[in-house]
Order: structure tokens, then C-alpha cells, then sequence
């Protein structure tokens, strides 16, 4: 992609150009139109959704000012009123269980959907709302002004012929490899170690066998996020109940992934045939297999979130947060996306679409969830994908649980102190590093 | 971790033949393999979940970006710069999710 010479007369064609009809996008888009401005949404897909794949869990606390009583209309598989964490080895599992019938009933908390259906649905308010949807086509540079390659950003270049798109300001939602806030110089250097790559299955099994293996009912559903499965590979598992389909995939890290020997589809297939998760997901056909690229190392690589003329919101701006019993994007994207998109109708209005018009942004981030979750949660990222949590704290867990379990008359039971000094010296944990990761994991989630 | 008994595990044809792709006429992604063939790493063979990076007996690199996810991990773990000229599709091309 290039920097492209602007039409140089002539008012915008819109006040703002949104780029990604994600979550994030979206969101801009809504509240762009409602404050009346003059706003296209580009999504590259066929429809808003397309590309997109995720666990998944959208949770809903933040549509609730956006769009009341989206529960009665968004397109929701089921409501999770099971959560567990699964922590594995290759033969054994300790899992807590967590019930809610709360999360079952309005104003409900986590839903398990479809992407194709969730965002498309999104994009639709964005719509009703009065923002122009564009779809099939690809942005593929941004505009500059007076075509100078550090000038204000002031429109895209699309793939359509005559496809150049201006407006007073551009707001980035184009996902995880956003190629615009790299061209607009926002990203100062891109590391593989902050990226993760997501892998999964959708599997078809009849409504009332997922009731059964999953001990739910009716629209009720479960979300079981798993550590200790990925092998060598930092990463994790995940599992969850559509209606009729159950999702089954791995996060794993791209650096450890690439020098390995095991491929994502095989370290999948091992997961599929854990003896804790074998009886979940076996027999079905998978109707649907899927990837996609997750920047999971949160606050640390955030880029720039301004610059002259545009904004960046959502994953292009690596706000997913990935900290190991949380995997949460789709809230965060909505959030900084309706965040973006009221800065940047203010922006219109008082004619100040420069960097400087631009600085509320941030600010508001900074006083909302966005911020203030990914700042607080910088460390666990890389708490959860370091050594002790990935490769010993399985084996210890186990190991600790296999001896308290495990009868062995007619020696005595050994006590709980004994069995943890035990585990931890047999799988290399030394106090010093369980104290010292501990103190960092009660400093980041206490 | 055990094998696999009673369900066989799906062919990787099968696989991504349960994924919808609306094939572009133009390569997205295009690899300068003449530059592969100093790659000491190879990441991007065994990290691209397509599959697509396909060491040839020559001592290069044979991609196909039909069946593409579009998903950026093979330019992120790419060990060779400027071995992988990487771009989405054409708008209304490529991958196409349903249930995902
Ligand atoms: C395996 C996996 C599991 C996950 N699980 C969960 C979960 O359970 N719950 C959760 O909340 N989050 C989860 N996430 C994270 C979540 O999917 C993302 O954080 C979220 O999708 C970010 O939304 P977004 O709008 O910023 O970006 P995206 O959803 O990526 O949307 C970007 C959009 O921009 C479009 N686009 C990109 N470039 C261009 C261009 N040049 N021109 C035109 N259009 C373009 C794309 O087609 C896409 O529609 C998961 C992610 C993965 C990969
Ligand atoms: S990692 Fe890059 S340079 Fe190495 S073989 Fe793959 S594409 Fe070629
Ligand atoms: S973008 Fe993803 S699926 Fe496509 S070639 Fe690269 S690694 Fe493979």
C-alpha cells in the first residue's frame, strides 16, 4: 500500500470513512450517524462478518446504553450459565465449575454466537442509523493531503474503480494486522511475540446431546477456557456450546508455534482427544473450520491510538484482552469503537479533525473499561503464557490432586504440605519463582 | 496425550473442504521463493494453518493462496524480509465464514 495523491477539490465525500465492519467499526459508525454526520462504513467481505472468527463469548454489558434490550433481537446461540477452567495434562484434568442461573436471564452476561451473524446484525444498527454500509470492497491505502506522505490523513483509496472514499476523518477498525495504522506510522515496530494464532473446529451434534454432555438446558450454555494443552507451544484451549454445534480450538503463540514441529490442526487433534474432552466434542462433522490472528500481548503493543485525521479502535489497536481466563475482544472493540466514533463526531462539528481535535479520544478510553482494564491486566499476558503457567503449574495442580485423591493404604495420607513440597520439587517449581509469580499475579488480578 | 480411538481424525482435505472460499483471480499473497531458499527457518511451513507453505525438493518454497484464512501469520513469522508480499483479497473475496 501507498501514500495516494488526494483529489485536491471539492468538499468530502463524507464527514468520516470507518474502515472494518467488525465490532469496532461498527459501533463508530452508530454513533457517528446518530450524531448526525455523514458516515460510510467499508467492510472488504461480502457481508459484515465474513472474515471474521472468534472463540466465542461476545459479553453484552456494553450494548446496554448503545442499544437497550439487545438481548431480545441480537443473534444469540446461548446464554453461558456454566464457565469452567480446565487445567490439563496429557492424562489427567482439574477443572473448576462455575454455575449462574443469573447469566440466564435478562439482563444476561455472556452469550455464545456466531460471528457472520453477530456482526452483521451490528452493522445493521449502524445502518438503521442512518451510516452508508459498503461491502466487497478492500481499502488499500489511505489518502493524504495534498498528497504528501506524512500530510493529514483525508480519505482511503479503495480496490472499486474511482474508488477513492474522502472524508473530514478516518477511524481504523480493520482488525488485527491493520495495515492502515501501520501506514499511518502509528505501530512503531510490529513483533511476532505479541501475536497468537486462533484455530478452530466447528463440530454439528444434535441440540439434545450438547444438552446432555454439557449438563444444560434449554437456551442455557457453557464456556470452558483450558491451560496445559497446547504441548510446547504457549497458548490455550477453548470450548463452547452453539445451539446445535460445539467450538473447539486452541490460542497458540506464534513464535514458539513456528519453531515447533507440531502443526495447529495436530495440536488440536490432541486436545479433541484428551480424556476430559474427548466426550464433549466427539462424533460430529465439522461443519466449519476456521483461523485467525489474535494480538494478544494487550497494553505493551498498543500503537498510537491518534494521528492527524484518524483514529484507530478495536483490535487494529491490539485492545483484545488475552490474560488467560479472560479472552475478551468483542466488548472491548464495541467499547472503543462507539468511543472513537463520539470523538469523532465532536471533532466534525468544531472543524478540528487534526491529531490535536482528535486527543479525547484517548482520554475517554482512559476513564472507560478500555483503558483502564487493559492498564490494570498489562501484566497477565505474559503471566500466562511464561513457563511456570503454561508447562509447571499443570503438573504440580495435578500432581497435587492425583496424591490427595489417591488412596494408599495401608501407608497413611500424607499431608497437604508434604504432597505440594513433593510436586513442586518433582516438576522443577522452586518457591522463590511460585512466590514471586504469585505476588505479580496478585498485584495484576488481586 | 492418547490417541484418538473410537473417531478417526478429519483428512486435512476434508477439513478445509468444510471451508467456504471465493477464489480472487489475482494471488493475494505472493512468495519471492528465490529468497526461501536461504531461509534457515521455515516457521511459516509448519505455523500456517492452511497449510500452504510447501518445501520443495529444490531447496524452495510452493504456495498456493487459494485456500487462504487471511489471517497474517505466515508475514509475522516470516524469517526473510521481503520473501512474502502479503495483501488482502479483492473486496467480496477469499475466505467467507458462516459459523465461526
Ligand atoms: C480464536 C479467537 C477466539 C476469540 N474469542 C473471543 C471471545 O470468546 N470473546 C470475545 O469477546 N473476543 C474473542 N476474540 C477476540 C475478538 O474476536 C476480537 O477482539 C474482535 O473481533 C475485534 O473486533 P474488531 O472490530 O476490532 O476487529 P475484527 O472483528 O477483526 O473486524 C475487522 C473488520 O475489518 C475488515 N477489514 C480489515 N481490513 C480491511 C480493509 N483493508 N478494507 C475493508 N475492510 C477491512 C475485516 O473484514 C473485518 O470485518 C477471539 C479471537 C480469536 C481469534
Ligand atoms: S519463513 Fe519466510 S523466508 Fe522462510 S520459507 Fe517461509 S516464507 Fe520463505
Ligand atoms: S495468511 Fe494465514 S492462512 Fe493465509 S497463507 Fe498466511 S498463514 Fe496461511
Amino acid at each position: 500500500m501507498s501514500n495516494v495523491a488526494t483529489p485536491a477539490f471539492g468538499a468530502p465525500d463524507f464527514d468520516a470513512v470507518v474502515v472494518g465492519a467488525g465490532p469496532a467499526g461498527s459501533a463508530a459508525a452508530l454513533e457517528l450517524a446518530r450524531a448526525g454526520r455523514r458516515v460510510c462504513l467499508v467492510e472488504r467481505g461480502p457481508y459484515p462478518g465474513a472474515k471474521n472468527m472468534y472463540g466465542g463469548v461476545v459479553y453484552g454489558r456494553i450494548l446496554d446504553t448503545l442499544l437497550p434490550n439487545w438481548w431480545e433481537e441480537a443473534p444469540v446461540q446461548r446464554w453461558v450459565t456454566r464457565r469452567q477452567t480446565m487445567i490439563l495434562t496429557e492424562t489427567a484434568a482439574t477443572t473448576l465449575d462455575v454455575r449462574n442461573e443469573a447469566w440466564g436471564r435478562p439482563p444476561y452476561n455472556g452469550a455464545t454466537a456466531y460471528r457472520p451473524d453477530f456482526d452483521a446484525w451490528l452493522a445493521q444498527k449502524a445502518v438503521d442509523a442512518g451510516a452508508v454500509l459498503v461491502c466487497s470492497t478492500t481499502v488499500t491505502g489511505l489518502l493524504r493531503e495534498d498528497g504528501r506522505p506524512d500530510g493529514k490523513v483525508v480519505g482511503v483509496r479503495t480496490d472499486r474503480p474511482d474508488g477513492d472514499l474522502t472524508a473530514k476523518v478516518v477511524v481504523a477498525c480493520d482488525g488485527v494486522n491493520s495495515f492502515l495504522a501501520k501506514e499511518a506510522g502509528l505501530y512503531p515496530t510490529v513483533d511476532p511475540a505479541n501475536y497468537t494464532v486462533g484455530v478452530k473446529e466447528t463440530i454439528a451434534l444434535p441440540r439434545d446431546v450438547i444438552d446432555e454432555r454439557f449438563g444444560v438446558r434449554g437456551d442455557h450454555g457453557v464456556d470452558i477456557e483450558i491451560l496445559g494443552c497446547t504441548g510446547d507451544v504457549p497458548g490455550g484451549g477453548f470450548v463452547y456450546t452453539n445451539l446445535d454445534t460445539v467450538a473447539v480450538g486452541l490460542v497458540l503463540s506464534l513464535p514458539e508455534l513456528s519453531r515447533g514441529d507440531q502443526r495447529p490442526e495436530q495440536l488440536l487433534a490432541r486436545l479433541k482427544a484428551h480424556p476430559a474432552v474427548a466426550p464433549l466434542v466427539e462424533g460430529g462433522d465439522v461443519k466449519e473450520y476456521s483461523a485467525h490472528v489474535i494480538p494478544e500481548a494487550g497494553f505493551d503493543m498498543m500503537p498510537e491510538l491518534v494521528g492527524d485525521g484518524i483514529l484507530v479502535a478495536g483490535d487494529a489497536a491490539a485492545m483484545c484482552l488475552a490474560a488467560g481466563i479472560w479472552l475478551e475482544g468483542v466488548n472491548f472493540a464495541i467499547g472503543a469503537g462507539a468511543a472513537a466514533g463520539r470523538t469523532a463526531a465532536r471533532a466534525v462539528q468544531r472543524d478540528d479533525t487534526s491529531a490535536a481535535g482528535l486527543a479525547g479520544y484517548r482520554a475517554r478510553l482512559e476513564s472507560s473499561f478500555v483503558l483502564a482494564d487493559h492498564r490494570r491486566l498489562r501484566d497477565a499476558p505474559h503471566l500466562v503464557m511464561g513457563e511456570l503457567a503454561q508447562q509447571k503449574m499443570p503438573r504440580v495442580v495435578n500432581g497435587v490432586v492425583e496424591e490427595l485423591f489417591t488412596v494408599t493404604n495401608p501407608d497413611p495420607k500424607p499431608r497437604l504440605r508434604t504432597i505440594l513440597r513433593r510436586q513442586m520439587k518433582r516438576h522443577g517449581v522452586k518457591w522463590r519463582d511460585a512466590v514471586k509469580d504469585g505476588l505479580r499475579a496478585a498485584r495484576t488480578f488481586g | 496425550m492418547a490417541e484418538p480411538t473410537h473417531y478417526p481424525e478429519l483428512s486435512f482435505e476434508s477439513r478445509m473442504g468444510s471451508v467456504e472460499f471465493r477464489v480472487a483471480e489475482q494471488a493475494h499473497i505472493v512468495v519471492d521463493d528465490r529468497i526461501c531458499a536461504d531461509c534457515s527457518t521455515r516457521g511459516c511451513v509448519v505455523a500456517c494453518p492452511a497449510n500452504l507453505f510447501v518445501p520443495t525438493a529444490a531447496g524452495g518454497i510452493l504456495f498456493n493462496y487459494e485456500q487462504c484464512f487471511e489471517c497474517g501469520t505466515c508475514y509475522l513469522v516470516c524469517n526473510e524480509e521481503g520473501a512474502i508480499s502479503w495483501s488482502y483479497p479483492e473486496g467480496g473475496h477469499g475466505v467467507v465464514f458462516h459459523r465461526s
